[in-house]
């Protein structure tokens, strides 16, 4: 928490510094410069809606200071930076590539591996099978009428 | 009065299906014929029974008898008779009561149908499908019952929901209802959850009939796939529709130009059909071969838990969504209840795993049943990431209290290159023959289609060299469609030669013949299509957006958007409207006038975005109003989209209904089955 606070203050900090740095350039960020950095952010009150497209107030405030963020000079790293600082990891679109959330990139791959390998185990069985020289065949016992029986049929046939 | 007729007949069909899954079962195992047939005429009674308790929650609903708390919380006299209607399924208590109706529904049909062909499987049948039939209908009648009534006690301050008189309680009626969600209030969201559900229901059938061949020991006779193959391509491709419609609804309602945002929910029901597909295919290696069988069984129990999990993820909201409209106390039987019908079903298959045995082998690598396997496991490839995906966060908050976000970005990426092996896989597969496929031969099939595929793909890549990354999609799409294309001309080519048939004939003739074969074409074509409308989304997909006065534009593409004026009015039902009309050029020329709007509910205090959509076969200009001057300022601001190539995905959902009517039905005749069997020649003793 303390940590936290204190990336708050630091960000608060260099929002200032550099604000009137930024306004003598007199350079409005575009919606779409907004967006683009908005698209891959969540907000932690509407479940499953990337805050470029959310309707609700609450998004509205936050694509408002991604605009106040832009104009005063920070990049995006910053601004997504800060909104992590501030809300936790769940602001992200994208879980990130390390620590625990890393299991979520890692073990689809591990799966695709280990399939790919089973994959493989199984068609080389199928093929052993098949290679093996083993034609175990059963021998069926037929009576000599039967077989005789056939041979008629079979005849008659042609 | 007639609430209390449906609450009884709900409980009688919950009391006849637990009779019928005992009775069944009992008498399965006994070999007790009478007791059978007595559960089978009660398992064929809930259907009707359950008939009737949705006619009278339909009546109700279309009455607005509010004293009813569903229908209080559903209907509203704002809405249109129509809408009323579908609040059936608008709502948990509804929808969970209409879930055990289709279940019932499709269990009867087959009761009826396949009675005398599948003796010895269908005492089984009837247990395992009634038991999962009188767990939702158990769910109607103990915990989220669509009949219960409002009642307010005096001097408290909420409203009491409950199906008998609590003390003191006097009955109470509002005078108006909440109505339905107005997200739902669309035709996508009318269709959407019947055929879902439809899709899920539908695959407790050929579920049933592989556990109930697990239970009785007929494992190794494939009986039940002959059986159960229409059942599981009715049920996969309504679950098909049902995933296109909530596609389309999403693309029309909730404002993000869209159509597939890996939002928990359209996962849940991706998942069921990812699985569903991989059997509907490994199923073939079963029928023609007799290979498989194990992992025929795991894919089934896997596809029909998958669909209890999705009706439990959407129901339960247990993962927040937009599409949880619901919470409930449901969820912990619910998630006993799949993960019993999971593990059973699995050690169930483990105790008969010595049984099932493979029939065949194989001479080469490169064969269709190894494109087959292939294409078994990317599909589970597929299904595990997706999963995986969306129970993450859940995980993570659970193991070290972290919340995190697992957006459409990790699905795009994990899953994306899988899709395209699938794709690839698609183009080759049904080219290959069984057993073992020489290379020279299959080049000499494919050969043209590649040539084709390269040159359009160069055209193409040329056309849009600032996406070189789309190339190789559109490679495998064309390539694809051009591999189908050239069978279907060969194919043509030869009945006209040979037959002397005309064109149009030969190509009736060529489906009829074989229409497994080319039903499984015309919806590989369709699963192209809507690859392209996901190529589109991916690589070509453009978007802008500016804040106006009347009077000037927005630029994006070639594509112009003027603002000309704002209005508000009030709407029939409930709703505020403020709409903008535009006027949309491409270059000087004005094609279209759009008026992108949003809508605001005020009694659910909830807006809705409504786009203005110019649509063509090659893109839609999609036109969100997005927000406008409060204080008497007269701008708007809007966001447009151009999405590319969107229209093939509903384009190619309707081919994908109409290959799976094809390759399901065959008109007049009865089905013809081959299946192909290595037999060890030996010499005759004493030659």
């Amino acid at each position: 928490m303390k940590r936290n606070t204190l990336l708050i203050m630091i960000a608060f900090i260099s929002i200032f510094s550099v604000v009137t740095v930024v306004y003598a350039q007199g350079k409005v960020p575009s919606d779409d410069e907004v967006n683009a950095i908005a698209k891959k952010l969540y907000c932690p009150v509407c479940p499953n809606t990337p805050l470029d497209v959310c309707e609700t107030k609450a998004c509205e405030d936050w694509r408002a200071q991604i605009r106040d963020q832009l104009s005063a000079g920070w990049n995006e790293q910053q601004i997504i930076d800060y909104f992590v600082a501030q809300y936790g990891e769940r602001v992200l679109a994208e879980p990130q590539r390390k620590g625990f959330s890393s299991l979520v990139w890692m073990l689809p791959m591990l799966g695709v591996v280990l399939g790919v390998v089973l994959v493989w185990q199984v068609l080389k069985n199928w093929r052993s099978v098949r290679q093996s020289p083993i034609p175990k065949v059963s021998t069926v016992q037929v009576s000599p009428e039967t077989m005789e029986r056939i041979e008629k049929e079979l005849r008659e046939m042609k | 009065m007639l609430a209390d007729i449906g609450l009884i007949a709900v409980g009688i069909a919950f009391l006849f299906s637990i009779y019928a899954t005992i009775a069944s079962f009992y008498g399965g195992r006994r070999e007790h014929p009478t007791l059978v047939e007595s559960a089978r005429n009660a398992a064929i009674l809930v259907f009707p029974l359950l008939t009737v308790s949705v006619v009278i929650l339909v009546y109700l609903l279309y009455t607005l008898d509010f004293s009813i708390a569903y229908v209080a919380d559903v209907s509203s006299q704002a809405m249109s008779p129509f809408l009323r209607v579908t609040a059936l399924w608008g709502g948990q208590q509804g929808s969970v009561l209409f879930w055990a109706w289709m279940m019932a529904g499709f269990v009867m049909v087959v009761l009826l149908r396949k009675w005398q062909r599948n003796r010895e499987l269908m005492p089984y049948v009837i247990a395992i499908s009634m038991l999962t039939t009188a767990f939702f209908i158990g769910l109607v009648v103990f915990i989220t019952n669509p009949f219960a009534r409002l009642w307010h006690i005096p001097g408290a301050q909420d409203l009491i929901t409950a199906i008998f008189k609590p003390a003191n309680a006097m009955p109470y009626t509002p005078d108006d209802g909440g109505g339905l969600n107005p997200l739902l209030r669309h035709f996508g969201m009318v269709g959407h959850p019947p055929t879902t559900y439809l899709g899920f229901t539908g695959f407790v059938i050929p579920y049933a009939f592989a556990v109930a061949a697990l239970i009785t020991g007929k494992v190794n006779d494939d009986e039940w796939i002959r059986t159960t193959r229409r059942w599981t391509l009715v049920a996969w491709i309504f679950l098909t529709i049902g995933l296109v419609l909530g596609g389309r609804w999403a693309y029309d309602v909730l404002g993000w130009g869209g159509f597939w945002g890996w939002d928990p929910v359209e996962n849940a029901m991706l998942m069921p059909w990812l699985t569903g597909t991989a059997f509907l295919h490994s199923v073939m290696m079963a029928e023609k071969r007799g290979m498989l069988k194990r992992w025929n069984k795991v894919l089934i129990i896997l596809t029909y838990s998958l669909s209890l999990f999705g009706t439990f993820i959407t129901r339960t909201g247990i993962i927040g969504s937009v599409h949880a409209f619901s919470k409930s106390a449901m969820g912990p039987v619910f998630f006993l209840f799949i993960g019993l019908t999971f593990l059973g079903s699995m050690s169930l298959l483990f105790s008969r795993w010595h049984l099932l045995k493979s029939e065949n082998d194989v001479e080469s690598f490169f064969s269709r049943e190894a494109a087959f396997l292939l294409q078994n496991m990317l599909f589970l490839a597929i299904t595990f990431a997706v999963f995986w995906g969306t129970v993450f966060p859940m995980i993570s908050e659970l193991v070290n209290g972290a919340k995190i976000t697992v957006g459409p970005p990790y699905f795009k990426m994990v899953t994306g290159p899988l899709f395209a092996a699938l794709v690839l896989l698609m183009s080759l597969a049904p080219f290959f023959a069984w057993r073992k496929q020489g290379i020279r031969n299959l080049l000499r099939t494919l050969l043209i289609p590649l040539i084709g595929s390269v040159v359009v793909t160069v055209i193409w890549g040329y056309m849009h060299r600032t996406h070189p990354s789309s190339i190789f999609a559109l490679w495998i799409a064309s390539f694809v469609t051009l591999a189908i294309l050239f069978e279907f001309y060969r194919g043509v080519r030869a009945r006209m030669t040979t037959r002397q048939e005309n064109p149009l004939l030969a190509l009736i003739n060529l489906i009829q013949r074989n229409h497994r074969r080319y039903g499984g074409y015309i919806i590989h074509l369709g699963v192209i299509m809507i690859a392209l409308g996901f190529i589109g989304e991916a690589y070509f997909k453009q978007e802008t957006q500016g804040t106006v006065s009347p009077g000037e534009s927005l630029t994006i593409g070639s594509y112009r958007l003027q603002f000309d004026n704002l209005r508000e009015y009030p709407g029939t039902d409930g709703r505020d409207i403020v709409e903008a009309s535009t006027r949309l050029y491409k270059g000087d020329e004005m094609i279209r006038i759009l008026q992108p709007r949003r809508d605001y509910f005020t009694v659910q205090k909830q807006p809705s975005t409504i786009p203005g959509v110019y649509s063509t076969p090659g893109k839609d200009v999609y036109v969100l109003l997005v927000g406008w001057g409060e204080n008497g300022s007269n701008t708007a601001t809007f966001k447009i989209y151009i999405n590319p190539l969107i229209n093939w995905v509903w384009i190619g959902a309707i081919f994908m209904v109409l290959g799976t009517l094809i390759a399901a039905f065959r008109p007049g005749k009865e089905e013809v089955s081959y299946s192909i069997k290595t037999v060890e020649l030996q010499p005759i003793p004493g030659n």
